[in-house]
This record gives C-alpha cells, structure tokens and sequence, in this order.
C-alpha cells in the first residue's frame, strides 16, 4: 500500500491541581516527556464562579484542578510556557468568558499576538445541567455567554476553537449511543441557532462558525457500537450542515472530535483490569480512520481511587505512543470501508438517533427540552436501566458482578500512596494569596471595570472586552460571576428523578423490601422520609439520582435536595423535613473537609439521632477519621447492589428508633 | 421512642422556633393510635391560636410550569415586608410502592439561617396531586405561626378543585402555549382560581396569542360569590419580572375577602375539612348513609369549627344510630 501515514493526534493528559505554581511544574514535565498539547483542568471553585474564600468553596480548592481566581494565576500558570506557540485546552463552562479573558490578558503580558493563539475552550452549558453540574446561570443568559465567546474568537482569535460540544458526560450519565447522537447534535444546533441570530457575527462568516465547533467525546467498553456511533456522528453532522444550515465547503462540515475514554466504569476491585478497559475503548476511537479522534486523553487506571500520580499519568500516555508509534494503524485508509456489518449496525443507529432529534426539535429544541426536564429524565432512566443489569448480571464487569475471586493487587498494596492527594494547607495558602492580590489592585480601577461589565451584560453588548477590562484590572473570577449572577439570576437544573419509571416487573427482592419499610413506617407513625443531597460544588449527580429513584421504588419519601448545598442548608432540610435519615454523596475528594461541617451543623439543630450514609470515593485510611456514631454506613461507586444499601438503610432507621424489624 | 408533645412547648411553636415546629409537625403527621389524643389536642389548641392576620395562598398547575421558581421570587418580596412565611409542597405517592418524590424543595431558594421560613415537603397518599387532609392538619399549625403560607401543588385536572376548600387565595400557573386554557374551560374549572399566572412570559409570540385567549375567557366570567373578578398575572419566573404584581395581586385578593366575611369562608373550609376526615375514615359507603356530601355539609353548616376531631365524632354518631336503626344484616359492617 503506497499512501501517505495519517498524521498522529494530539495526546493529552487532563491535568491540574493545588496551585497555579505545582501545575505549572506538572505541564512542563509532561511537555518535556512528549505531550504535545495542554489540557487544564480548574478547580471546582473557579468553574462555579467563586473565590476561595467563598463559603462554598471550602474543601474544593486545588482539589480537582487548579484554582484560577485572576490575572496572576494564569500567569503563573504559564510561566516559561510560551501561550502563542501551544495548543491549549481548556475545561471551562460557564465562567468561559472569563478565563478566555484571564488568559488573553496572561498572553498579552508575554507579548503574544492574540491573533495567533490556538487552543479550545469547552464552553458547553447544556450538558453542564444535564450531567456535569457546573452550571452558573439560567439556560438563556447562558446561552448568550457561550455566543459571545464564539463571536468574540471568530472575529479575533480565527484558529481558536470556541466550544467542545461534549457527549461525554451524557454517556457518564447514562445516556445510549442513540441518546449521546441526539441530544449533542440537537444541543449544537441550539447554539448554532443562537449565533445565526448574533448582528456581530457576518453571514458570511457563518459558515466558518460551523467549522470551528468541535466537539468531545467518550467511548464506552462495547466498543465496536462505539466506533459506528462515531462514524455516524460524522455523517449526521455532515449532513445536518449541508442541509439545514446550507454549508458547502465539505472541509467546515468536518466532524472534529477529542476524546477521553470512560472512566466511569473504570472498577476499584482489581483496578490492575482497568488498563484494559481503558485500551479496548481507545480502540474505537483510533481504528476507523474516517473518524478518528483529534485528540486524546485516556484516564488513568487508578481514577476511582482518586486524582492519579504523575507516574499513573505517564502510564496512560504511554498507551497512546504505543498505538501511534510501534503499530502499523496509521499506515492503512479506514478498514471498515465495506463492511456491511458495520453499515447495518451506522443504519440502525442513524435511524433511531434522528427519529429521537425529531421528539427534541419538535418540542422547540434543546433549550425547551432542556428545561421541561424531558433529557434528564431520560438520562436517569437510561442510568437506572444500566444499574438493573449490572444488578441481575445481564452486563457482565470482570471482577466485580463476575469472576470476582482474585489474587491480592500488589498494585494497591500501598493503597495511601498509589494516588495524589492535596495538601489541606494549600486552601489557606490560596486564601491567603488572593488576599494579598485583592489587598495589591487599584480599588478605583476595579470598581470602574465592574461597572463596565455590569452596563454591558446589561446593555447586550459583548462580554468580552468588557471581561477582557476586567481581567487587567486584577478582577477576581468571583467578582466577575457575582456581577452576572445579579443580573441573570442563579438556577436550578431540573433534576430528573421525578417520572422515571421503575421496572416492569417488582422481582421479589422489591416486593420484601417494600413490606420491610411498611413494617418499619407503622412501628415509626410516619413514612419513612430520607433525605439526600450534595454537599460541596461536586455536580456529579448520577449516585445520588440512583438512590434517590431506588428510594422511591422500594416506598421511602424522598427529599432530593440536589447538588451545591452548604453543610448549612443540609441540617436545615433535614430538621424542617423531618427526615428519619440523610443521604450524602461526595466525589470531589472534599468528604473530610464537608462532612464535620454538615455533622456540626446537624448537632446545632439537636439532630444528633438522625443517622447519616455516606456515598464517594472515600479512601480507606479516611475512614477512621470520621464520626462514624452518625455517618453509619459508607458506600462506593463500585456498591451497585442497590437493593443492599436499600435493605442497610431501613437498619440503620430501625436502629436508630430502636425498632426490631424481620430479618431481610 | 414516642413523641410526648408535651415535650413540645406551645409557646415555642407559636414563636416559630424552628426545632419545636418540626417537631410538632411530626406529631400531627404520625399515624399511630396511641398518639391521636395528643393529636387532637394540638389541633384544638392551634386552631384556637390561629393568627388573624394570616393569609393562605394556593399555588398550583401543571409540572414544569415554574412553580417553585415562582415562590422562590414570592419569598424576598415578602420578607422585605418582614412577613413571614411557611411553605408546604405537596407531591403526588406512587400507589404501588407508596414511595414519593419530594423535589421541589431544591428549587425553592432561600437563606437556611432566615429564622422566618419554613418548608415542608409532604407526599399526597392516595390524592393525586392533591391535598391530603394531613396536610390540612399541618396547615393548621402553619395558620398559627406564619403571616403568609403557601401550598403547592401539582395540578393534574380535578385536583385543582380539592385545593379550593382549603386556601383562602387559589393561583394557576400555565405557561404560553401549553393548551391549559383550553383544557380548563373544558373541565369547568376556570371558576376556581382567583388568580392565573402565566409564567414564563418570556416566549413573548406565543405569550401574547395565549393572554389573548385568557383574556376573552376570563372576560366572559363574571364575579365569583365573594364579589371577585379573576386577575390575569404574567410572570417570567427566569427572568425575574412580573413578581411585584403577582404579589400585589394576591395582596389584593387578601384585602378583598377581609373586606368580605372572610371568616365564613374560612369556616366552610373547614367544614369541607371535617367531610374529608370522615370521607376517609367511613368511604364512600359511610357518606352514603348520611345521605351524601351535600347532606353531610347541611348537618355540619350551622356549626363553628373549633376541633374538626370532635365535629367528626357528632358524624359518627349519627353514622352508627343509622347503622342500628336501619337493622342491616351484621356482614355489611364488616367493612370497616
């Protein structure tokens, strides 16, 4: 064969963590071992829009990427990191106006030419509130943040890439190949509509709009489904271009795509297993040449114990170099040309993905669908389906529903090193920094460029300069969220759970679980009421909407309180509710930060009988130093024996009012 | 562990102190026998201490029509006014699990350490959507403690009705377009609310074609009994406007039935409340025998509601000397 190689995709490593100072150094070791793109991950606060120093904020900082709160930082960030010569990626939502204008201002302080600067800002609302969570403000102010970001880089930065159009978490949350086709295409289309109507965007330059929407993806372990999924993401946008926005260069109809693999099924039960899952689902986004990934990172093996280590990182990246560099794939065209398998299996899925846009489009699109809660109750169906199967071992997880008897990892053997942990010292450090920077800034000037944020969020104009004015001045990422918070209002995503149906038929596990509760709410007077919330910034909602639908099944009530809450705002649900238990989940690593917070708050209201259960990644050396008196019972994500943690939390009621109820 | 209400003190309750709130609610939702008698009590007692000034306002309509964000803007006007406010949310209990989803909380916002609000969420066995009569119950306890309670409801058709005999004010959210308009003229109920909200008035094309609508229906009904005019509100619950008059509008209904005899509408609710007891201690075939609702609601008319636990046994009474004199054979007693 006599062609020319296909060129190697960008690696990436999803990184970021404790300060801007620690990942910088980070960055400038992956550069130096080969990576060829950075891709930064913030911190919960920054992506929220808060200081450090907000209430909310306490326990997330540095956790999960690096705190980001003004001009300084991201210089720091980038320090003998030259900004014009690197493609830089960015993981940011709803603040992305800002840090766009945190990191121009950082360019221009190098001496760039802002002209020249390439990089992608995932500035994706939508899926924020069906899945991710950080969301700030209401779908349409939103909405008009993100066209303004795409407004701003058409006219000003042409190679940037404005938004990364994301099915990832949508398949974290659950949703089908067919759901991940629909609801990401409809979701472009809304914002594709949305900028159609901008004046400050030339129908001219239209077209080039629609070229430089990208788009991120995730692929799951079934991955010959997965690689027709992504070849038939290329044709149903081609097409939907061609025809419906009536692009005709085929080059700006190119379905461009990066890629992290699914870490959500990544298992901590013989976590060694996971380096093949992760190389399995790299598999359906490298072999189809026709739509093959951009870019790429892949998780790494020990991501449901934690954040992980650099040497886990290199791990990953290493996987990648090997495809590229020592196999013969980039040397052939695309190997599924022909195949009619392949064809049949890209029919059917077209099929049903475009019959489910139709359901979307005719509801108004993705912004009505959106908020008559009509995608997110299809998630947490398609979620509770998964779990079932999992459950009764029609899908089958090696080394956890299956083949579960295995020798001990020596990997995990050191279980407390094997993965990063921040320092709890670096919040105050970070405190104590922004501190000093407010105490530093012009007062005068800071205020005159609030002003002139606030007249032109008002006014309709594009945010950016004003952001841009902002960022000069030493405004913090708080301040400029506070300023549009007050003008759009803050929101609550709908959540979903309500209207999800529960299986066809009650087995007999649910028939005995039900008749245990009723015992239990007439020995108790009143139902048996739970409580289950978020404490922290963690989005990551589908554990908590898991239960909270499984509670219902089985005849709890179920307060479902939600994400974002201060440990404050828990303990007030649970006294004025009445509720017999709480349900708390946390991802973020935040759990021994949040939760003395929530006990303190609960014995402040003379809650001290209402037990507690915790779901998280909660490492084991952790767990002594909790108040195990009130949080009885801690779960995982690899618990996905429902109907247990049902049966464990009607015994820990029971306990607690000291009722006897029949064995399960 | 049983609940001694009299751990519970009356004049922590009547100053709304939180702990002692909930506490009380406990009580009144409990179900076991041994705690009627505190029960009925505690009822008694309240109803005696209900505020005057009180206001209940009803909110309900069809889900995803913006309720709860709508009460959420509802709260700082009010509390600017230094009025206090209690909030019960009422969703609808599967009947086959008899579990429930009590959702709206999370999208109702407000400051946890403002001492003058409280929400409860409570799940509506066996009513769909509806007002169970527990939540009457609670309501009394609301009635002595808050300046302005609000009960929300999702509205599923007939529902909406049920909440007519508990509120003083009823308010229907809609949403533009949604063909609620139609639906309600069909099902005869657009006589029940004193106020309809469009929310979400931001989809300003269809918005103007559905008010357009309303207007001619609400323009053919006339006043209702107590003399009233149905006022049309629209809101953009999103975008934060039209609240002011929404509250203005329920301020003014208020006003009006104060003006009105206020208390006689109140009683009648009340009345209603003691039907619903018996309805459901006695079904179907017990207001049977007392000759149907309309009969029921004669005997009860003449009477001033102190205790609807004490009005419920005069029924009784009655109910079991029809049982006795009408000699039924003994097996048809055997259904309660």
């Amino acid at each position: 064969m006599n062609q020319i190689k296909d060129k190697t995709w960008l690696m990436r490593t999803y990184s970021g963590y404790a300060s801007a100072k620690e990942s910088n150094t980070l960055y400038r070791k992956n550069m130096a071992k080969g990576q060829t793109g950075l891709s930064i991950a913030f911190d919960l606060p920054t992506q929220t829009g808060y200081d450090s120093d907000h209430i909310l904020a306490h326990g997330e900082v540095g956790k999960l990427g690096v705190p980001m709160r003004n001009y300084e930082d991201m210089e720091v960030l980038f320090d003998q990191i030259p900004i014009e010569k690197i493609n830089t990626s960015m993981t940011i939502n709803a603040p992305t106006a800002w840090i766009l204008a945190l990191y121009i201002t950082a360019a221009k302080k190098q001496g760039a030419v802002i002209s020249r600067l390439r990089g992608t800002v995932q500035n994706d609302i939508l899926k924020e509130y069906l899945s991710r969570g950080t969301y700030i403000f209401p779908p349409k102010p939103s909405m008009r943040l993100t066209a303004d970001v795409i407004s701003y880089t058409i006219n000003n930065i042409p190679k940037w890439n404005p938004i990364n159009i994301c099915s990832y978490h949508l398949q974290e949350s659950g949703a089908t190949p067919v759901q991940e086709l629909a609801y990401t295409l409809a979701n472009a289309m809304s914002v594709l509509d949305t900028v159609k109507e901008r004046e400050d965007v030339r129908p001219e330059d239209f077209p080039k709009v629609v070229g430089r929407i990208s788009f991120f993806l995730n692929a799951g372990i079934r991955f010959v489904e997965e690689i027709c999924k992504i070849r038939v993401f290329t044709k149903m946008w081609d097409q939907l271009c061609k025809d419906h926005y009536g692009v005709e260069d085929p080059k700006l109809r190119q379905f461009r795509y990066g890629v992290q693999v699914n870490s959500l099924n990544l298992t901590q039960r013989q976590p060694e297993n996971n380096v093949a899952r992760i190389i399995y689902e790299f598999l359906s986004v490298v072999l189809s040449k026709n739509a093959r990934a951009r870019s790429i990172q892949l998780p790494a093996w020990n991501e449901a114990f934690g954040l992980p280590r650099k040497w886990d990182q290199q791990w990953s990246l290493r996987l990648q170099q090997i495809m590229a560099f020592e196999t013969d794939l980039l040397e052939y065209d695309d190997i599924f040309e022909g195949s009619e398998v392949i064809a049949r299996k890209e029919e059917e899925l077209e099929e049903e993905a475009a019959a489910e846009l139709k359901i979307i489009m005719e509801m108004g699109g993705a912004i009505e669908a959106l908020e008559n809660g009509y995608m997110k109750r299809k998630l947490v169906q398609s979620n509770a389906k998964r779990l079932r199967e999992i459950e009764t071992e029609k899908r089958i997880v090696v080394g956890v529903n299956k083949f579960v008897e295995g020798e001990p990892s020596p990997l995990t053997e050191n279980m407390a090193q094997s993965f990063l942990t921040v320092d709890d010292a670096v919040e105050a450090d970070q405190i104590s920094s922004l501190e000093r920077f407010r105490k530093s800034r012009n007062k005068d000037k800071v205020a005159f460029a609030l002003d002139h944020l606030r007249q032109s969020v008002i006014g309709g104009e594009n945010i950016m300069d004003a952001g841009i004015k902002c960022a000069e001045a030493g405004v913090t990422t708080g301040e400029w969220a506070d300023t549009l918070r007050d003008v759009f209002g803050e929101y609550r995503a709908p959540t979903g759970i309500s209207g999800v149906l529960s299986a066809k038929l009650d087995n007999e596990k649910i028939v005995r679980l039900r008749a245990r509760i009723q015992q239990l709410n007439e020995a108790l007077g009143r139902n048996l009421k739970l409580l289950i919330g978020k404490p922290g910034l963690d989005g990551h909602s589908n554990g908590a909407e898991q239960i909270a639908v499984k509670a219902k099944e089985v005849g709890m009530e179920v307060v479902y309180e939600g994400i974002r809450l201060t440990p404050e705002k828990i303990a007030e649900s649970a006294l004025q509710e009445g509720v017999h238990v709480v349900g708390l989940s946390i991802l973020s690593g935040s759990h021994l930060s949040l939760l003395p917070e929530v006990i303190h708050c609960m014995k402040q209201r003379g809650l001290d009988d209402i037990p507690i259960v915790l779901g998280g990644i909660i490492p084991k050396q952790d767990i002594p130093k909790m108040d195990l008196n009130m949080i009885q019972r801690i779960y995982a994500p690899r618990d996905f024996d429902l109907n247990r943690i049902m049966n464990e939390i009607i015994d820990v009621v029971a306990r607690a009012n000291d009722i006897k109820l029949s064995e399960t | 562990m049983t609940v001694d209400p009299f751990d519970i003190r009356l004049a922590d309750i009547l100053k709304g102190k939180k702990a002692a709130v909930a506490q009380a609610l406990n009580l009144l939702e409990d179900k076991k026998p041994s705690s009627l008698e505190h029960r009925v009590k505690l009822v008694e007692t309240l109803s005696l201490n209900a505020r005057p000034e009180r206001h209940v306002i009803g909110i309900t309509g069809p889900p995803g029509v913006g309720k709860s964000t709508l009460i959420s803007q509802l709260i700082p006007k009010y509390r600017d006014q230094n009025k206090s406010i209690g909030i019960i949310t009422v969703d609808p209990s599967s009947k086959r699990s008899g579990g429930a989803l009590l959702g709206d909380r999370t999208r109702i916002a407000y400051d946890p350490k403002d001492v003058d609000i409280f929400i409860r969420s409570m799940a509506a066995a066996g009513h769909l959507g509806g007002v169970a009569w527990r939540t009457r119950q609670c309501l009394t306890l609301f009635e002595s403690v808050y300046d302005r309670i609000i009960i929300e409801t999702v509205g599923v058709g007939q529902s909406e009705t049920e909440i007519e005999d508990v509120v003083d004010t009823v308010v229907f959210v809609i949403q533009p377009g949604s063909g609620d308009v139609l639906q309600f003229m069909k099902a005869g109920i657009m006589e029940v609310p004193h106020i309809l909200v469009m929310n979400k008035a931001d989809l300003k094309s269809l918005a103007e074609k559905s008010k357009n609508e309303l207007e001619a229906v609400a323009s053919i009904g006339s006043a209702d009994k107590e003399g009233w005019n149905l006022t049309l509100a629209m809101t953009s619950a999103l975008e934060g406007w039209g609240v002011e008059e929404f509250v203005a509008a329920i301020e003014t209904h208020g006003l009006h039935l104060k003006k009105r005899n206020i208390s006689e509408k109140r009683r009648q609710n009340r009345i209603k409340w003691v039907y619903m007891i018996f309805r459901e201690r006695f079904g179907s075939f017990g207001v049977d025998v007392l000759g149907g609702e309309k009969n029921i609601l004669r005997i009860l008319n003449p009477r001033d509601i102190i205790n609807p636990f004490e009005e419920v046994q005069t029924l009784e009474q009655i109910f079991w000397k029809a049982i006795l004199d009408s000699r039924l054979p003994s097996s048809s007693s055997s259904i309660f």
